[in-house]
């Protein structure tokens, strides 16, 4: 067995050591000599095998199965580009783009999704060059009119949803907001008390590291 | 030598430090708002900021890397960080250190992470008085972490000299200018590699060695200022 070498949540810096020996390397880390060391800024998570760092900040890079929020920003023949606000854009095909069929020669795609437009949609393959194929096929997936649009960062998206949804759904039951979290920090906020949420969100994004965020949350949404 | 010995006196320098001394630190992270990640540091009067943006889209196109991503750098002396005015606009040691800078950190990042995309670091010497390259360096690291790019390690720079025929740490502005050997080196100090070298002057494999252990220590003590820089960021999202 390895030997652990940081505590539970303890903040870390690239370059690290994390553990020693027979430690499984987690999100956030590499194993470099039999040695676990964080590759990112960010707080270590110690199992009892495996040892992952939760990144403070960073940028997108899509995944597979992730569900994101992205602009139309380009229409091909019979394709859509997405912006992802990622170094990749993603690719939405006619077929993954509508469960109807849409004769080409009938209808502009510009119907179906306009450039400018936001889109909930699921990332369904990444290839090792980085291409990215999306779907709208999932029943959630959809176009998203109207309401706002808010971007945190990425590594703060499991912090705003919380454990099993308790987060987000504490803001939506106290402002009546409808809102949809990307996977890439895009987070879309449509009616009800939209400045309260947005507030309530950005402070998510500002403080998401540090204990006691429901309670600072909640505080926010408190206090009108 | 034959000019008059005024660098050092009873193994003082100029401005009072020891051979071994370095100048005075400071460093900070995350001082830009609109950039992904941005540091600051400073080593007596030579000071830098530098800003990281990406990884992001990168054109024109065909400059794209279809398996591995690509660290740009530019280094730039502001008009008013020297005596006389720098004429403002690329030079040709500004490109150049830009050049090697980017094989300084390019080593440290995961770059094969960000097929076709780029990283770009800009570093702008705010103050100069020696040991520019070293200062930006750990401006650009400290930005490079601030903005979440995953990396090996954390990238310190430090330059050592000889001064009167005697190896010493840090040169500042007078002593670069007046001395025989100027030595900068980055490094990341965990694993001992060394990502930048260059050497200005005559020395020979004994002095060269002293000078590197020198530099090697120097690097150590700088890191320690990155990562107390870096650690107070934790602070701030509390």
């Amino acid at each position: 067995m390895g030997k652990k070498l940081v505590e539970d949540k303890s903040n870390v810096l690239p370059g690290d050591v994390l553990a020693e020996g027979d430690y499984l390397s987690g999100r956030g880390t590499y194993k470099e000599d039999g040695k676990v060391k964080s590759r990112v800024l960010g707080v270590a998570r110690t199992d009892k095998s495996k040892i992952s760092v939760i990144p403070l900040t960073g940028g997108y890079i899509p995944k597979e199965g992730d569900k994101v929020v992205g602009k139309v920003s380009g229409i091909g023949p019979s394709h859509w580009w997405i912006e992802l606000d990622s170094p990749y854009d993603g690719y939405l095909s006619l077929a993954e783009g509508s469960d109807e069929f849409i004769d080409l020669d009938e209808t502009d795609l510009s119907d179906v999704y306009d450039i400018g437009e936001i889109i909930y949609t699921e990332v369904i393959k990444v290839t090792s060059e980085k291409d990215v194929k999306l779907s709208m096929q999932d029943r959630i997936c959809k176009k998203l009119s109207g309401g706002r649009i808010v971007r945190i960062s990425p590594s703060k998206v499991p912090r705003l949803i919380g454990k099993g949804g308790s987060m987000v759904e504490m803001i939506k039951d106290k402002t009546g907001s409808r809102i949809i979290i990307g996977q890439n920090g895009i987070v879309w906020v449509s009616g009800g008390e939209e400045d309260l949420a947005l507030e309530a969100i950005k402070t998510v994004d500002k403080k998401g590291h540090g204990d006691g965020l429901t309670e600072k949350v909640e505080k926010i949404l408190n206090r009108r | 030598m034959s000019k008059d010995k005024k660098l050092l006196k009873d193994g003082k320098r100029i401005d009072g430090r020891g051979i071994g001394d370095l100048r005075e630190m400071e460093a900070e992270a995350g001082i830009f708002k609109r950039a992904d990640g941005s540091g600051y540091f400073r080593m007596g009067g030579t000071e830098a900021v530098a800003a990281v943006f990406g990884p992001r889209e990168l054109h024109p196109k065909h400059r794209q890397k279809p398996k591995r991503g690509i660290l740009q750098c530019r280094y730039n002396l502001t008009p008013f960080s020297v005596e006389d005015r720098k004429r403002p606009g690329p030079s040709r040691r500004g490109k150049e250190i830009g050049k090697v800078s980017e094989g300084a950190l390019s080593s440290t990042v995961f770059l094969e992470e960000f097929p076709t995309a780029t990283i770009d670091v800009y570093m702008e010497v705010i103050s100069a008085d020696a040991g520019t390259r070293c200062v930006a360096l750990n401006a650009a690291s400290i930005a490079l972490a601030d903005a979440g790019v995953p990396m090996r390690g954390l990238i310190s720079a430090c330059a050592a000299g000889k001064i009167e025929d005697t190896p010493v740490l840090d040169l500042k502005g007078e002593e670069d200018k007046d001395g025989q050997v100027d030595l900068p080196i980055a490094m990341n100090v965990d694993t001992d590699e060394i990502t930048l070298l260059q050497m200005d002057g005559m020395t020979d494999t004994e002095e060269m060695d002293e000078m590197l252990e020198l530099a090697i220590k120097g690097c150590k003590k700088v890191a320690e200022k990155q990562r107390e820089a870096l650690m107070k960021t934790f602070e701030d999202s509390r």
